[in-house]
């Protein structure tokens, strides 16, 4: 990519016999919020560890603003990290864990003094200077760990997993805080996490990893609405996935699963022939169920239902099909939700994704 | 000034060096950063080396010697025999002191966790605030001199002693009491007093460790508290409990201060006849045949101890 | 249930303290007597006295052997202290294969008697025809102070958090300063903890510094050679109650240091098993 500013290129790292990071060719923008999503174990903190210095890959270069710093050690690169149990100092208070990375400035005790009070102003921390590591809760650490890593200027700034140890609703104002923060600074992030939730929120672009590889790499929207692999689209969101076989390859593709029969679907960029296995995937969302029947509707019976709120989860199971059950997400359902009860299920079959893994 | 650099490479971490300056050094460092284990092992050796030095090889030219026989004053037939295994096992005072030894410290040890064992468990389950007070109260005569707790008890004990006199200063005996000092009973008092300390720590951690939410459990699901504390509380604490009994069975078998002071000769116990041989006695190959025998006596019982135990608590790990 | 929890608590609660009574008090005796005004130490008190203080400080020999202490307990102290921080270092760091075997054989001589690791070093001295004096002493101290060190040293090390030295590298500083930074302000009680206890345990210790000394004495031993005159029975009862003030004064420190921001819940230090 010609505007690369951080190049990862056939990056493997193993550890002993274990390899966590598998050949992975990544580029990421200059002031890109970037997100490397995975389960645990997947080899996304070793590759945040790569970038920051304190993992040496066992093979591939790694490349920021054109300089490469692969053997560079982590005290001599432009890049800060915010740690995932934010290694906040405890010996030191507030305003000297944030001036840590300060002395080699040199600087007048009044320029310092300026730089941390703006630096602690930017995390809405003002009047904490004197506070120690353990009188601090969770959310203030974390906006101390940030504080601490951006008076440094960095030109990248790693998160790893920094949201993971909050709890559900400061978590959420945290995510919202980040992005505004990111926008303001205009420092490229590589963040790190588990939750696809808080990846498809802040990111501009997310890399979803499995087992030391990317499965896919793109903008949020295309990632949940154009899942590359089954194992994407079962990562990512709620998916119903249904096994098929291709009947017929025309301008459509019709695709005969033992749940719903026939499907007429679009290619979607997969190249198949008759007789291929593949998945069919839809979102819960893009499916509906109404009481009464309907043309077109398939006859299901209603297992059981969830309350979420803004909406309610359906799981039926078509009559004529193998057994197998599909979850259907609808606010306005108006028949009974009783388990063994029947209703008609409607779907666009253009909602529907041909995946061939 | 090496010191600084040493220093500073013992404690940076893999992969983080960057400033070389020869070669081959440079190599060294590469190859230590990939192979963290050979690091560790690099910072490990001062320890391990000295402990090597000043223990394994000491015991192995105990072993070796306890093969020869002493012909004169630092003089040995090196020829090798197994005399003085069979003499250490089959001479009548020897059996005597082993048996003795192993009595005294099986007493002690039994005698000291029981006592310990209730006021762990209040440490750990009754006192809520000041935990760490009643700790450190507990633990501080451990660090201070044995030889000083043992010989209070000499003081306590002894024919003139504090007991004695006190008592006969009441009126309660006009003579001295002869049987409180210089026998196997006054061992085993001194040496329960003096490894107290020992036996506490070690079970009041295991106790500690104890999920609260087990005892509820357990309790919810039909026990009383009494039947609760053998069925979950006591197989918990076990391990603490082999920990403390280990940690004053091997040692108090071979106690020399105790027994020398108020042992007498009814109370002498193996380490006394071991001073024997290496002093008055000049028979170092003798000596060192009784060391190695108590000590693999020793540890073949904490073995088969340690192995019932869990084997009795069902746990086969 | 409830009434039935206090009665166990009262019940307990009382045992604790007679418990700690019989910890104590027979300790307690050797102050007691060494201010009674009679050579004997027997009831009934014969009225306060000094005197033995006073004879025992005037004792040049004790003052000899307090010296000779001082030495072998500050070289033992620093010796061991050091290999406790290499040694907890690289197995608080590093996850070494046969780690357990390798700190089993450092705890070793916590539990083989002590008489035997004197008299296999003493084998050793004499075949290779070393002397015996206050070197001899201070190995066989650091033998038994390693493991005490590396427990104490270990809990601290384990409590230090590996990424603490990461965040120091990130934001710009290299190993030396790190060092100097962050993981000495961090370890550095533990480092007064075991340079105290371990001269503690040295300047108490018996057994090595009787066999493996030679005419010139360390206190405990000075102590032992006064034992054998029964007129000399009350100034050792006043060194006696010194040495304990002493140790009771150093090892509270010690604790002290220990204890320096980590939580209550750190109480495992000293279980080895």
């Amino acid at each position: 990519m010609a505007d690369a500013f951080i190049e990862i290129a056939s990056v493997s790292k193993s550890f002993g016999s274990v390899t966590a990071v598998d050949n992975i060719s990544l580029s990421i923008r200059k002031g890109e919020f970037f997100s490397l999503l995975g389960p645990s174990g997947c080899g996304k903190t070793t590759l945040l560890r790569i970038l920051g210095g304190f993992e040496t890959p066992s093979d591939g270069k790694v490349m920021i603003e054109g300089q490469e710093v692969t053997h560079m050690p982590a005290h001599l690169r432009s890049t800060n990290m915010v740690f995932q149990n934010y290694a906040i100092f405890p010996h030191l208070n507030v305003e000297q864990n944030v001036a840590y990375g300060l002395r080699q400035q040199k600087l007048s005790r009044e320029a310092q003094a300026e730089k941390v009070s703006a630096a602690l102003a930017m995390v809405q921390l003002e009047g904490f200077e004197k506070r120690g590591a353990d009188e601090m809760s969770g959310g203030q650490k974390q906006r101390v760990a940030l504080a601490r890593a951006l008076i440094k200027r960095p030109k990248v700034l790693l998160l790893d997993e920094p949201l993971g140890a909050l709890d559900k609703k400061l978590r959420e104002e945290m995510q919202i805080e980040l992005r505004i923060l990111q926008q303001q600074v205009g420092i490229t992030f590589v963040f790190v996490t588990h939750d696809q939730e808080e990846a498809l929120t802040l990111s501009d672009r997310i890399a979803v990893m499995s087992e030391g590889r990317i499965l896919q790499n793109a903008p949020p929207r295309e990632i949940y609405e154009r899942p590359c692999s089954r194992a994407v689209a079962d990562f990512i969101g709620q998916m119903n996935l249904l096994d098929g076989v291709v009947a017929s390859v025309d301008e459509q593709i019709s695709v005969s699963s033992a749940a719903l029969g026939p499907v007429s679907v679009g290619s979607n960029n997969q190249t198949v022939r008759t007789g291929d296995a593949v998945t069919l995937a839809v979102r819960p969302e893009n499916l509906s169920l109404s009481d009464v029947p309907t043309p077109g509707g398939l006859a299901v019976t209603l297992k059981a239902s969830a309350y979420f709120g803004d909406t309610t989860h359906y799981r039926v199971n078509p009559l004529e099909g193998d057994g197998s059950t599909l979850d259907v997400s609808q606010q306005d359902y108006q028949g009974s939700d009783r388990s063994g009860d029947q209703a008609w299920l409607h779907f666009d079959s253009s909602n529907f994704l041909l995946l061939k893994d | 000034m090496i010191r600084p650099q040493f220093l500073g490479g013992c404690f940076d971490s893999a992969g983080l060096m960057n400033n070389a300056t020869s070669k081959p050094l440079d190599r060294l460092r590469s190859s230590l950063s990939r192979r963290p284990a050979l690091r560790g092992y690099l910072l490990l050796s001062p320890t391990l080396g000295l402990v090597g030095a000043l223990m394994c090889i000491p015991i192995m030219a105990m072993a070796v010697l306890s093969f020869w026989q002493q012909t004169g004053h630092m003089d040995f037939d090196m020829s090798g025999t197994v005399q003085n295994y069979v003499e250490a096992l089959t001479r009548d005072m020897y059996r005597v002191l082993f048996l003795r030894s192993l009595g005294i410290s099986g007493l002690t040890t039994l005698a000291t966790v029981v006592m310990a064992f209730p006021l762990a468990y209040f440490i750990a389950f009754y006192v809520k605030r000041h935990k760490m007070v009643w700790i450190i109260l507990v633990t501080l005569p451990f660090w201070t001199s044995y030889l000083l707790r043992v010989f209070a008890w000499k003081v306590i004990l002894g024919y003139g002693g504090a007991v004695n006199s006190g008592l006969i200063a009441l009126g309660a005996i006009s003579e001295p009491l002869t049987f409180l000092m210089y026998n196997p009973t006054a061992v085993v008092i001194t040496l329960t007093h003096a490894w107290a300390t020992v036996a506490i720590l070690p079970i009041y951690v295991s106790l500690e460790k104890i999920d609260r939410s087990m005892l509820e459990a357990a309790t919810d699901l039909g026990d009383s508290p009494f039947i609760r504390f053998f069925r979950v509380t006591l197989p918990l604490a076990l391990p603490g409990i082999l920990a403390a009994s280990v940690l004053i069975f091997i040692p108090t078998v071979g106690d020399y201060v105790t027994p020398s002071l108020v042992g007498g000769s009814d109370g002498y116990m193996i380490a006394n006849v071991i001073q024997f041989q290496f002093g008055r006695g000049s028979n170092w190959p003798s000596g060192a045949a009784i060391s190695l025998t108590s000590m693999t006596i020793v540890a073949v019982l904490v073995a088969v101890f340690v192995w019932s135990a869990r084997r009795l608590s069902g746990r086969h790990s | 249930m409830n009434r039935n929890m206090n009665v166990a608590a009262r019940i307990l609660g009382a045992y604790a303290v007679i418990y700690v009574a019989y910890l104590y008090v027979p300790v307690l005796f050797l102050p007691l007597f060494s201010f009674n005004d009679s050579i004997y130490i027997s009831f009934p008190l014969r009225g306060w006295t000094l005197k033995w203080y006073q004879t025992m400080f005037a004792n040049e020999a004790l003052h000899r052997a307090l010296v000779n202490s001082l030495k072998v307990g500050m070289m033992t102290a620093l010796i061991s202290t050091i290999l406790g921080i290499l040694g907890a270092r690289a197995v608080t760091r590093y996850q070494l294969p046969g780690q357990k075997p390798v700190v089993a054989m450092i705890m070793l001589p916590l539990v083989v008697p002590e008489i035997i690791l004197a008299m296999a070093m003493l084998i050793v001295i004499l075949r290779m025809g070393g002397s015996l004096g206050l070197v001899s002493i201070a190995a066989g101290h650091v033998l038994i102070c390693v493991p005490f060190a590396m427990v104490v040293l270990m809990s601290r090390f384990e409590g230090f958090d590996r990424s603490l030295e990461e965040a120091s590298y990130d934001l710009g500083e290299n190993a030396w300063w790190t060092f100097w930074r962050v993981t000495f302000p961090n370890v550095l009680p533990g480092i007064v903890a075991s340079l105290l206890l371990t001269f503690t345990i040295s300047f108490d210790e018996f057994i090595m510094a009787f066999f493996l000394g030679s005419t010139n004495p360390t206190l405990p031993v000075f102590m032992w050679n006064q034992l054998r005159f029964p007129k000399l029975l009350p100034g050792v009862l006043a060194l006696g109650a010194c040495i304990l003030i002493a140790s009771v004064f150093i090892v509270l420190l010690a604790e002290w240091f220990r204890r320096r921001n980590t939580s209550e819940t750190q109480t495992g230090d000293m279980t080895i098993g």
